[in-house]
């Protein structure tokens, strides 16, 4: 419960919070009574400023002392019921995360008939469904977007949702899986399995080769027998495999940078990548919606 | 300066110096039970009373078009007034309308006194609304201080309870029409007679409609002496030729009674007859015969009432009166003093008003009928995109100031061989925005990798609606990287 480690600053709080409440409820009672001078018998308390502004000992209404009085019985109660003295937990029971909880279910329940008729339709129909866009649009704009970028293109690390290259799969299914579990992507370093310096090289000409781009076609020759260490993932022929999330190295579609020298470090340093759950964040009726959008950004183009 | 409260001085008796007295820090509030008033300044406070109050109670009322006309609507956040749809962007023309709001308060302050408070404070006029509730059922000044010190009985019971009951339901009411700016108020009506408001609407109601009672009902002048802060600083914005309700002391001292035949001048009496109406009227229970005092609101009460008393008398008027300081002083004539009224401090708050009051009006005449934020993408610094292309991603806000559907152009401009894309355009760069609603629309600006140098380059967006040819260019950078 408590966020603080040692038992110093729970005292402390209750201490200055108590001190202060009863503080308060002195002065009140201490200066209920006072002796007041008034050198001249005239009310005022005898000193002059600028010429002739002179201070009266006028009472203070009776009712604001009251108001003083229910402010000190209320933070009493206050401090019973609620967390407010160090580790003290309160009567009520009240937490910041169950109030965020509690104000999530409110929310959740509010927006839930707006999904509840989304959630029978199927993505193809909800692709198209201008309301369902919207929604979808939204939620992608506010949650996605931070990664995947505003117009869902990705970029260095972060996937292209827009094109038909699928690291997992670009099925509703597959794309609802992803949503809701996340995803983690793992290529072990590979340099030991490879050999020296000068095999990786060949190794990643080899792989430049697989795909439409610029290679030293010598080293390719060299490197080809190697490959055999990436097939086990990559494929015989390169293609990737949806199943484990190993990429496509036949296309020109290059996760995390294109050319020799981005390839050589990946081989050598290999890479993690993930995908955090949104199982938590939204209902499934959400993710349906969400599903929905993601997969129209490569499916209908033609609806724009 | 004070008189109705004086503490509760005990001098103890034996051997305390008679300067040293121990007083009570704390004393109840004497009742005040104000006269009611006929008379000029008192007509002027009902004629506010009645144009403020009609401007409340019946502005939420109005419908314009589809909708309630006045309507702040805060989950949606949006600001509903007649034709203008005003977004938490336009936050601006709140802080303008509490500027001109605070230099009209000090312009009508230099000149005539706490004019807000004798005649437009919802305080005032809210008290003088229940006074006249109570009036009408407890009568006058001198039947509700019998009723009060009278014991409980069935007539006592029936008139507190009437008076009661009223001020309930118009406190009521006025916390109804108070939550109506916020939520419809046609069908807060329904759901008011059907019992089925909401938790917060049933709050605020209950919350505005138990200030209103309090304030106006209890408290009274409490609030305008103890609660509220401009009675202090009163003094900072009169000046010696500030209008104020004086007492003129050299014609009324001294004062004494006399009979009504009794000669003007005879036995050496000034022209105040001692009878205390002043003080008997004034709602927070001052004598202005003292003086300007701080609880003063300037209602005029007291000067109505002592123009009665002086025509009776067969005087002339203006015992109590809108003087100034100086005036009374040098004993000016009303022309000479109204001359100062034109002095330079009223000037340039009257020049600023203006100046301001213009400002505000044309740069909401010559408002845009939408808005646009453009907000470039921070995941996405820069990106390589097919057709050796470089890339950079913004997301264009597009508000919707209007009534509705709108379609917007972009275009982008600032360097050479710029292309826009974006898969949510259509083939003119154009994208429709739903009535008062913001949309997120997500472009990429393009240029030929290689033809800029590495840095941030300024590029500026142009956005037309097309149905009413306005236009907005906003200002962003595009990052080609080393």
């Amino acid at each position: 419960m408590s966020d603080f480690t040692s038992s110093f600053w729970p005292i402390f709080i209750t201490v200055i919070s108590l001190a202060g409440v009863f503080g308060c409820a002195w002065l009140l009672w201490i200066t209920s009574k006072i002796k007041a001078s008034s050198p001249n018998g005239d009310n005022t308390n005898g000193h002059v400023w600028d010429e002739n502004l002179r201070e009266m000992n006028n009472p203070l209404p009776r009712w604001w002392v009251w108001m003083f009085i229910i402010t000190i019985v209320f933070s009493l109660f206050y401090f019973l019921a609620y967390p407010a003295l160090g580790g003290y937990t309160g009567k009520l029971g009240w937490s910041q995360v169950g109030q965020y909880e509690q104000e999530m279910a409110t929310a959740n329940a509010k927006v839930a008939p707006i999904y509840a008729k989304f959630a029978a339709m199927p993505i193809e129909e909800l692709a198209t469904n201008k309301e369902a866009q919207a929604i979808g649009e939204r939620l992608f704009m506010n949650n996605c977007a931070l990664c995947h970028g505003s117009d869902a293109h990705g970029s260095k690390g972060f996937p292209n949702l827009t094109d038909h290259d699928w690291i997992h799969g670009g099925n509703a299914e597959k794309i609802n899986e992803t949503i809701t579990n996340g995803r983690i992507g793992m290529m072990p370093p590979m340099a030991a399995a490879v050999g020296n310096e000068d095999d990786v090289k060949n190794l990643a000409n080899y792989v430049l080769s697989l795909s439409s781009s610029k290679y030293d076609n010598a080293r390719a020759a060299l490197g080809k027998e190697k490959f055999a260490a990436c097939a086990a993932c990559h494929g015989q022929d390169g293609k990737g495999n949806q199943a484990v999330g190993a990429l496509n190295l036949t296309d020109n579609i290059w996760l995390h940078g294109a050319g020799e020298e981005a390839i050589i470090k990946r081989i050598n340093l290999g890479v993690a990548n993930q995908m955090p759950a949104q199982s938590a964040k939204f209902s499934p009726e959400q993710i349906h919606v969400l599903t929905a959008y993601v997969w129209s950004l490569s499916n209908n183009a033609s609806l724009q | 300066m004070k008189s109705t409260t004086h503490p509760k001085v005990s001098t103890s008796a034996s051997n305390a110096p008679s300067d040293t007295a121990v007083i009570n820090l704390y004393a109840a509030a004497e009742k005040i039970y104000p006269r009611s008033t006929f008379g000029f300044f008192t007509k002027w406070r009902w004629v506010l009373i009645w144009l403020t109050q009609i401007v409340f109670y019946g502005v939420p009322w109005i419908e314009w078009g589809s909708r309630q006309a006045l309507l702040f609507d805060l989950e949606a956040k949006r600001f509903y007034i007649f034709n203008l749809v005003l977004y938490p962007q336009d936050l601006i023309y709140l802080t303008a309308i509490l500027i001109i709001s605070a230099l009209s308060l000090f312009l009508f302050t230099a000149i005539a006194g706490r004019l807000w408070c004798g005649y437009a404070c919802p305080q005032t006029v809210y008290t003088e609304i229940f006074l006249w509730i109570e009036a009408k059922i407890e009568g006058d000044r001198a039947a509700r201080m019998k009723l009060d010190g009278a014991g409980i009985s069935r007539k006592k019971l029936v008139k507190k309870g009437t008076k009661h009951f009223v001020w309930i339901a118009f406190s009521l009411w006025t916390g109804f029409t108070f939550v109506g700016y916020f939520s419809p108020i046609r069908e807060l009506s329904t759901a008011a007679a059907n019992i089925s408001l909401g938790p917060w609407e049933t709050f605020w109601i209950l919350f505005y409609g138990f200030a209103t009672y309090g304030n106006a009902g209890f408290m009274r002048e409490q609030v305008c002496k103890y609660m509220c802060p401009y009675a202090r600083f009163q003094s900072a914005m009169f000046d010696d030729d500030t209008l104020v309700v004086t007492y003129d002391e050299a014609r009324g001292e001294p004062r004494g009674s006399r009979s009504r035949k009794a000669d003007l001048t005879s036995n050496n009496l000034g022209s105040c007859i001692d009878c205390s109406m002043c003080v008997q009227v004034c709602p927070t229970g001052i004598d202005i015969r003292k003086g300007l005092q701080y609880e003063c609101i300037g209602c005029g009460a007291c000067a109505d009432v002592c123009d009665t008393v002086m025509d009776k008398m067969g005087y002339a008027r203006g015992l109590i009166k809108y003087s100034t300081q100086a005036a009374i002083v040098n004993g000016w004539s009303h022309t000479q003093m109204l001359k100062r009224i034109l002095r330079p401090r009223v000037m340039i708050y009257a020049a600023i008003l203006i100046l301001l009051l213009v400002t505000l009006l044309t740069s909401l005449w010559l408002r845009s009928p939408f808005k646009v934020d453009v907000i470039r993408d921070r995941g996405v610094m820069a990106r390589l995109a097919e057709g050796g292309m470089l890339e950079n991603v913004y997301r264009l806000q597009i508000m919707n100031a209007t009534e509705s559907t709108q379609h917007y152009q972009l275009q982008a401009t600032g360097l050479d061989q710029l292309v826009i894309q974006s898969d949510v355009l259509d083939a003119n760069h154009t994208v429709v925005v739903n009535a008062a609603e913001s949309r997120g629309v997500p472009v990429r600006l393009q240029i030929p990798d290689g033809s800029m140098k590495s840095g941030s380059h300024t590029v500026t967006f142009e956005i037309k609606a097309t149905e009413s040819d306005a236009v907005v260019t906003e200002k962003s950078i595009f990052l080609v990287p080393r």
